[in-house]
């Protein structure tokens, strides 16, 4: 976080909203796991060592949990102990007697044991994300388990078993990425048919081989016992390693976007902080409109770069409001500044909606209007250069009032009512 | 194959001619036949799936490992050594990578003859042919991972002897191999190769759906995999590009940052350092002067002497540098190098006077390559120098400027891979100032008012 940077979405609107989705699933999540570890408790632990590798498979699952690029928490290897003990039909041949409670109970104590040296670290989990992970166990072992006796996978029909792991497990996981999609538009605001698809993008590529692994293990472990635990959860490992190495590039990709959009602040172009502003607010009008995540990515680029054209300028333009300096100047800046991007040879697309940023809502030319995003940049510039550094909620009410009379002209009157939507939003962050 | 040296021609020769006796050698005994092609099949498709992994050397320093180790793994447990030997001749068949048949012949040889062997050390060590037994548990982990490390050792001894032959590898003295990622490679194709064994295990329970499912966990990290080196490549490209973007106000300077990157590099390199740190030198080498941009324009162009208050300002450059790039996290040693780039080892640099030993390594790399582009480079004043002149420069000035280890590291690898000076540019045309000196230039240091020379 630049430090000093005034953010117009922070600090406004009253108290901390309550999200009630998330709410109600931490609060599922918790009952759950209590009442199931009371309830085993009190009727005893059934195949207790077969138990305690799971516990501890999770446990080790949920230390090394890593985090996607959207801020989403996974631990694979949890998810993946806790699908194959769910699924358990047999060790060794010896079959197992342990109740869908006793699954719950184990998968709460296992991630709880985990995420413990976190939370000793300071690193607490997302509880949203912790309790679906358990609440996915919670469903999967519920329709499963009473059923485990019947399903034994016997070499005979071994298809039949299959069939119904696989649509267990893909059932629980849709399940899961739609109460994941729910909290998601809950918290960014965004429609939730986009926060959907969205979910479903980013789980994908994990969700499966997680799933995957999960039946592979409850199979493996009628094979090879206990001892198939520690070998077959390798490839999964594999499978974390690559998703933490992207996660990580995202990441600090975004960093460097960031810093390095922050040279024409210190080269006295722009004012401290302008950048990330209209980024922020950009983003917030793109969850607004409904874009989706690639887009809204895309958009944050191209916000934060969206001024880097002044580089190429002699002199900075006076207090580097962009929105004050002559409608050709600003054509040519955001020309050059497209010129730098599309130099990379990978953001073209960011490159255009740079290019693109300051033609009105009709557009010029036979080019169509310009891309959302690029109106977007525009309204928000335009915002950030009116208001600059003042935090009077009536200046940037009238800085909005004057967008509106613009509006039909320079600016889509969409994006800027969509902009004092997402100004009057508080956002609560955890 | 014209091109090939002599010895490798032979040695190509002798891989395969033994990898066919082996085939024909046989016996063929007690393998499934359906069994085998399964195996065959499924070592086809995982080795057209190879995944790259870039292990952080940049360019040319890549290493595949490739998920087929798990299917000529299990046919070390399912078909004993000769099915292994089968199942690995079948990447002759490998038609997706578009290599010669050469290339293809000598890769079937190598694995037919990597998973032989493997296959006798599994037997040696009590391992038993066949689909393995519930009582086999846990025991044949044992032979198992024998099995993969003579794999592993005999795959890369075979490619080792075709690199020797070809006259690309030299033996590095073992202080400076690159430990860690091979160690990461390594752990990486264990877990395929573990895969293996499972294969094997479940062979009979769900025959073919076993396939399936052990392939798409493989997949999704290949997939991963590529998203990040991808991901990498943009970071990188974006990195270069907005640095240089820095720079394009001064014709003179243009380049200055990708070239102290590269020849920061070099000295990294030179040096034996890690490849993470190497990386890291580079981009502290890239991004060394993105704090010039605080420094006013006619401060930077401006001709004749100094004020006090201008010179400080082009000395608390580095610490802007520092400022605007210390939110990347992924920099941390090259912030060090960023800040510290014009201190010298008698202490008399900026902008914290540090002395000697004090100073971030990165930091006197750095220093060492950026002088030494400025030399080679030609400025308004005057013209670009030739690299000897440079390096006599620079060892004039190393112990009181320079560190004398960075300067001779820079002139060994200047002297083996040779250094491409900058193109003399045209300056620009439109009566723009251009900037009178260059604060990195040590023969024409700044001249500030009333001073003299510093």
């Amino acid at each position: 976080m630049a430090q000093g940077a005034r953010s117009p979405l922070r600090g406004r609107g009253g108290p901390t909203r309550i999200d009630p989705v998330r709410m109600w699933v931490i609060a599922a999540a918790v009952v759950c796991g209590l009442g199931a570890l009371v309830w085993t408790l009190a009727a005893g632990f059934a195949d207790t060592q077969v138990a305690l590798a799971f516990g501890v498979l999770i446990a080790v699952g949920e230390l090394v949990r890593i985090t996607l690029p959207g801020r989403r928490e996974t631990a694979p290897i949890a998810s993946a102990g806790a699908i194959g003990y769910a699924l358990l039909a047999d060790i060794g041949g010896r079959p197992v007697h342990h109740s869908a409670e006793q699954v719950v109970a184990v998968v709460a104590l296992g991630l709880a044991l985990g995420e413990l040296p976190h939370i000793a670290v300071g690193r607490g989990p997302r509880w949203s994300d912790l309790s679906r992970r358990l609440l996915t166990a919670v469903a999967l072992a519920a329709a499963f388990r009473p059923f485990a006796d019947l399903l034994s996978p016997a070499p005979r029909d071994w298809w039949l078993t299959l069939a119904v792991m696989i649509a267990l497990v893909l059932a629980a996981w849709c399940v899961d990425a739609a109460l994941a999609a729910l909290i998601r538009a809950e918290r960014v605001g965004t429609r939730i048919s986009v926060a959907l698809r969205d979910e479903f993008r980013a789980q994908f590529g994990i969700g499966m081989a997680i799933g995957a692994t999960g039946i592979l293990i409850s199979l493996a472990c009628t094979a090879t016992g206990l001892v198939g635990l520690l070998v077959f959860i390798a490839p999964l490992l594999v499978t974390q390693v690559a998703f933490r190495r992207f996660a990580d590039i995202r990441l600090t990709y975004l960093q460097t976007v960031r810093a390095l959009s922050r040279v024409t602040e210190v080269g006295g172009y722009v004012e401290a902080g302008h950048s990330r502003r209209v980024s922020e607010l950009a983003t917030a009008i793109g969850c607004e409109l409904g874009m989706r995540e690639s887009e809204l990515r895309e958009l944050e680029y191209a916000a934060l770069m969206h001024d880097i054209g002044q580089l190429s300028l002699r002199d900075p333009i006076a207090s580097g409001a962009t929105v004050l300096a002559a409608p050709r100047e600003q054509r040519r800046i955001a020309e050059l500044g497209s010129a730098i991007i599309r130099e990379t040879g990978v953001l073209d697309p960011v490159a255009e909606l740079v290019r693109r940023q300051c033609e009105g809502c009709e557009g010029d030319g036979a080019a169509g209007p310009p891309p959302l995003g690029s109106r977007i940049i525009k309204v928000a510039n335009a915002f950030d250069d009116l208001v600059g550094e003042s935090v009077d909620p009536d200046r940037g009410e009238a800085v909005l009032e004057r967008l509106r009379m613009d509006s039909g002209g320079e600016y889509d009157p969409e994006v800027v009512e969509a902009a004092a939507r997402a100004l009057h939003r508080a956002r609560p962050r955890w | 194959m014209r091109s090939l040296p002599v010895a490798a021609r032979l040695y190509v020769g002798l891989v395969v001619l033994s990898a066919l006796a082996v085939l024909a050698a046989g016996p063929y005994s007690g393998i499934e036949p359906v069994t085998l092609v399964l195996l065959a099949v499924l070592f086809l498709v995982a080795e057209s799936i190879s995944t790259m992994v870039d292990n952080g050397g940049g360019e040319g320093d890549r290493t595949g490992i490739s998920p087929s180790s798990s299917a000529a793994l299990a046919a070390v447990v399912l078909t004993g050594p000769v099915g292994a030997a089968v199942v690995g001749f079948c990447s002759v068949l490998v038609v997706l990578r578009r290599q010669n048949l050469v290339k293809r012949f000598f890769n079937g040889a190598q694995f037919a003859l990597a998973g032989y062997a493997a296959g006798h050390a599994y037997l040696l060590l009590g391992g038993r042919m066949g689909v393995p037994d519930r009582d086999d548990f846990p025991w044949i982990v044992l032979p198992y991972t024998a099995a993969i490390l003579v794999h592993t050792a005999v795959n890369g001894a075979l490619i080792a002897g075709l690199l020797r032959c070809l006259g690309v590898l030299q033996l590095r003295r073992p202080g400076r191999m690159r430990w860690r990622p091979v160690v990461g490679l390594e752990l990486a194709s264990l877990g395929y190769a573990m895969l293996g064994l499972l294969i094997a295990a479940i062979w009979d329970l769900v025959g073919l759906f076993a396939v399936l499912l052990v392939l798409l966990p493989l997949f999704i990290a290949r997939w991963a995999f590529y998203q990040y080196v991808a991901e990498q490549h943009a970071h990188d490209a974006t990195l270069a590009t907005l640095a240089q973007a820095v720079e394009t106000k001064d014709y003179y300077t243009r380049g200055h940052c990708m070239r102290v990157s590269k020849a920061s590099g070099m000295i990294a390199q030179e040096l034996g350092l890690s490849a993470e740190r190497v990386r890291n030198v580079r981009y502290a080498g890239m991004l060394h002067d993105i704090g010039k941009l605080g420094v006013p324009t006619k401060v930077l162009q401006k001709s004749g002497g100094l004020t006090e208050e201008e010179f400080a300002a082009i000395q608390l450059h580095p610490m802007r540098g520092y400022e605007i790039v210390r939110e990347i996290g992924f920099l941390d040693e090259a912030l060090a190098g960023i800040m510290h780039h014009h201190e010298k080892m008698n202490g008399r640099g900026y902008p914290m006077g540090l002395a000697g030993e004090d100073i971030p390594e990165c930091a006197r790399i750095v220093s060492v390559a950026d002088v030494f582009d400025c030399i080679t480079s030609t400025r308004s004043y005057r013209k670009a120098r030739s690299v000897e002149e440079a390096v006599a420069e620079l060892r004039r000035c190393a112990g009181e400027q320079f560190d004398p280890r960075m300067v001779e590291a820079l002139v060994r690898a200047v002297e083996r891979d040779g250094w491409d000076p900058p193109v003399d540019i045209e300056p620009p045309d439109d009566g723009a100032d251009v900037a009178q000196q260059d604060h990195d230039d040590p023969s024409v240091p700044l001249r500030v008012a009333g001073e003299g020379d510093r």
